[in-house]
């Protein structure tokens, strides 16, 4: 397996719903950091999503790897000692899809159809999460979402992650919190607790 | 030039319209009395901010405030999460077609529908609302931080009578001299004048001591000055037209139940007073304080059934009379006559007081030349309507202390009440200045037609001066707030809506030259020999 045929391709979709899916990432923990732009494609739809979750676990479910660094002076040791444990684990990242992009037009909404598994996936470029971050609508998704971590968690890494591609990242986030402050009008703990996140 | 303000969330045309600001714009950018205008989907409003608060999307917002030492917390909150609401009165209205726009702004009847977009209103809104200066608007001043002239109707202000009301120190005898020049130029009443503190005639002073020049020195040609006290007039290098001196046979018994608070005298002796009229006849105030304690005297007082006591505090209190220094037993000329010539040949009278500032003098002359005046002018206003005639030039009668003589308790009975509330019938008005306009009937207060307040801080004042006038409560917070100098609030009839003004510049060389230039080339050679003078 390799990577070589796009440098951005990160992974490959194996499980799909409406709402989100789940890739598996080519080499071991080689996924995207916590709330970047990732994309898939099913046709002519792009889908667009965020990742909200990582995880690696062993290949085979309900084993359990065991502690093998006893003797060993490092951690890199280990694996040099037993190069097969790259291949005993894998890393997966969750995503939550946040807008598809149909007939080179954005829509910050749900795709009508799901991805289709393996779909490749690929880390969006800065010029594309700029694009893709003119309009704030995809805040309400990550906000109203039931997930395994905490919404407020998703919606500060995104934003974050989002903002290294701006220049000018105190306007951007700036911009991004008032459009927060509107959405959570009524939740003043929550917007407190985004706003400590992002405060560049 | 328009800046957005912000958009109509709600109200009512009863209090007003709640604008949300837009977030770029500061609350601290904003002030009561500024105008705005409203664009509604089918018409747009003027109004008037009246009020400025602060909103919370979330009331824990207030109970918990954020860190605001950090710029992005305090970046973000601005504008969201809080902002700044205004509280608009809308006055006028002014319909988007071509019928409505030729009729001009009307009075509301409505309110501007949701989320109408606010701006702050233009020069040339202003403009559209008071018109601009011509032949019969005068410029009083301008609006807050606009440089738009609002301009006063004075053709439309003299046809009712009018107060200017405000503290000691506000800037009401500056604004009066103002008004008083407007109408000297841009009307065509003519005003008697009672100057209490010799400010109006030939020259006043600012609060911070410096000499102005009042109306004799601007229009030497349209204003004579009369005093009551020559010496006085003399020490301060005035020339007077005309020397008052009453005799005592002038004065009725009216004169002294107006006296009656400040020359504390009892009921029955003011009921004396009409009965010693009618027994000595016209000379009776010389006769009475002539009656010595002569049985002739008893004799008198006892056929007039008026007790020994009341006898003696009324005559205290004509002796106080007697001994004012221009009451002469006969009095060389008729200052009544003298008065009427001036007026009707459109010259404006100012009478000084000179060193009688006492209320005692003030009362008992403005009252007897006003009542005599009056009597003069219903005479010929019904000679006119009877035949047709000439009427009478509009008189405009100005009066100082203005609760001594329309306080309820004599508001009836004086010449003034009467003028107050007879209103424009014989063509005489009052242009009445005050202190404590809650000292003022409110019968006499409701009939006042254009009122211009300078701050007043009283709560009792600050409602007799609203009293009756829609919006009052909103009215309230701009009038408790105006600048303690040289600010206004104007509303009535002579204005299509309440503005706030800053009064024009007065006093300046610039300032008279400008005052002056309607009047003819003497005067306009005369400012210009001042520039001279003051440049060398």
């Amino acid at each position: 397996m390799s990577t070589s045929t796009h440098p951005d391709r990160v992974g490959e979709v194996i499980a799909a719903s409406t709402t989100d899916f789940v890739a598996q990432c080519y080499e071991l923990y080689q996924s995207p950091p916590l709330g970047s732009l990732v994309k898939t494609r099913d046709g002519s739809v792009e889908l667009y999503g965020v990742v909200y979750n990582a995880t690696t676990t062993s290949l085979e479910p309900g084993r359990r790897p065991i502690a093998r660094g006893k003797d060993e002076a490092s951690e890199e040791g280990i694996y040099r000692q037993s190069p097969q444990l790259m291949k005993l684990f894998r890393s997966e990242f969750s995503t939550l899809v946040v807008g598809h992009r149909q007939d080179d037009r954005l829509y910050h909404y749900l795709p009508p159809k799901p991805a289709r598994i393996h779909g490749f996936v690929y880390l969006c470029p800065p010029a594309e999460v700029k694009d893709f971050s003119q309009s704030f609508d995809f805040l309400n998704i990550l906000i109203s979402n039931p997930l395994p971590i905490s919404n407020d968690e998703l919606v500060a890494a995104v934003l974050r992650q989002m903002s290294q591609a701006y220049e000018d990242q105190h306007d951007f986030l700036v911009a991004a919190a008032r459009e927060l402050a509107i959405l959570l009008s009524g939740q003043l703990s929550q917007l407190k607790a985004i706003l400590g996140r992002i405060r560049p | 030039m328009t800046e957005r303000l912000g958009i109509v969330t709600s109200g009512s045309l009863e209090k007003g319209v709640e604008v949300k600001l837009d977030r770029p714009v500061s609350v601290e950018d904003m002030a009561v009395g500024r105008y705005v205008t409203v664009e509604g989907q089918k018409r747009r409003f003027f109004g008037m901010i009246t009020d400025i608060s602060l909103g919370v999307t979330d009331p824990r917002l207030a109970i918990t405030p954020p860190d605001v030492s950090d710029d992005f917390i305090a970046e973000v909150l601005a504008g969201t999460a809080t902002y700044g609401t205004l509280r608009v009165m809308p006055y006028l209205t002014i319909g988007g077609d071509a019928a409505s726009m030729l009729e001009g702004p009307q009075p509301v009847k409505t309110v501007p529908s949701h989320f109408s977009v606010v701006n702050l209103a233009s020069q040339r809104d202003v403009e559209l609302v008071f018109g601009r200066e011509d032949e019969r608007r005068f410029y009083l001043g301008t609006p807050l931080d606009m440089e738009t002239k609002i301009c006063l109707n004075l053709e439309e202000l003299v046809k009712r009578s009018n107060g200017v009301f405000g503290k000691s120190g506000t800037g009401k005898t500056f604004l009066t001299r103002i008004l008083l020049i407007g109408m000297l130029q841009k009307s065509t009443a003519v005003n008697l004048l009672f100057d209490m503190h010799s400010e109006y005639g030939w020259a006043g002073s600012s609060e911070g001591g410096r000499v102005v020049k009042s109306l004799k020195q601007l229009f030497p040609s349209s204003v004579a000055v009369f005093t009551l006290d020559e010496e006085s007039s003399r020490r301060r290098k005035v020339s007077t037209d005309f020397v008052v001196r009453i005799g005592y046979d002038e004065i009725e018994p009216e004169d002294v139940t107006l006296l009656r608070q400040t020359l504390n005298l009892t009921e029955p002796a003011v009921e004396a007073v009409y009965q010693l009229r009618r027994r000595l006849g016209k000379n009776w105030l010389q006769s009475t304080l002539d009656l010595r304690e002569s049985e002739e005297a008893k004799e008198l007082l006892r056929e007039l059934n008026i007790h020994e006591s009341t006898f003696q505090n009324l005559l205290r209190g004509l002796q106080t009379i007697g001994r004012l220094p221009f009451l002469v037993p006969q009095a060389p000329d008729n200052p009544v006559k003298s008065a009427l010539d001036y007026l009707d040949r459109g010259i404006n009278v100012v009478l000084e007081f000179g060193r009688y500032t006492d209320i005692t003098a003030y009362v008992l002359v403005a009252n007897l030349l006003t009542r005599r005046i009056h009597a003069q002018y219903r005479d010929r206003m019904e000679r006119a309507m009877g035949e047709a005639g000439a009427r009478p030039r509009p008189l405009v009668i100005t009066i100082e202390e203005a609760h001594k003589f329309l306080n309820p308790e004599v508001s009836s009975q004086t010449i003034f009440g009467t003028i107050a509330r007879e209103m424009r019938k014989y063509n005489v008005t009052l242009l009445v200045i005050d202190q404590r306009p809650s000292g003022i009937d409110s019968e006499v207060m409701s009939q006042m037609g254009t009122k211009i307040a300078c701050l007043l801080d009283n709560e009792r004042d600050i409602d007799s001066v609203l009293a009756g006038v829609s919006g009052k409560s909103e009215l309230k917070s701009v009038l408790a707030r105006l600048e303690s100098r040289q600010q206004a609030l104007i509303f009535g009839h002579a204005l299509p809506m309440p503005v706030v003004i800053k009064t024009r510049e007065y006093g300046s060389v610039r300032s008279y030259k400008e005052l002056t230039s309607g009047e003819g080339p003497e005067t306009k050679e005369q400012a210009e020999k001042d520039i001279e003078e003051l440049w060398g």
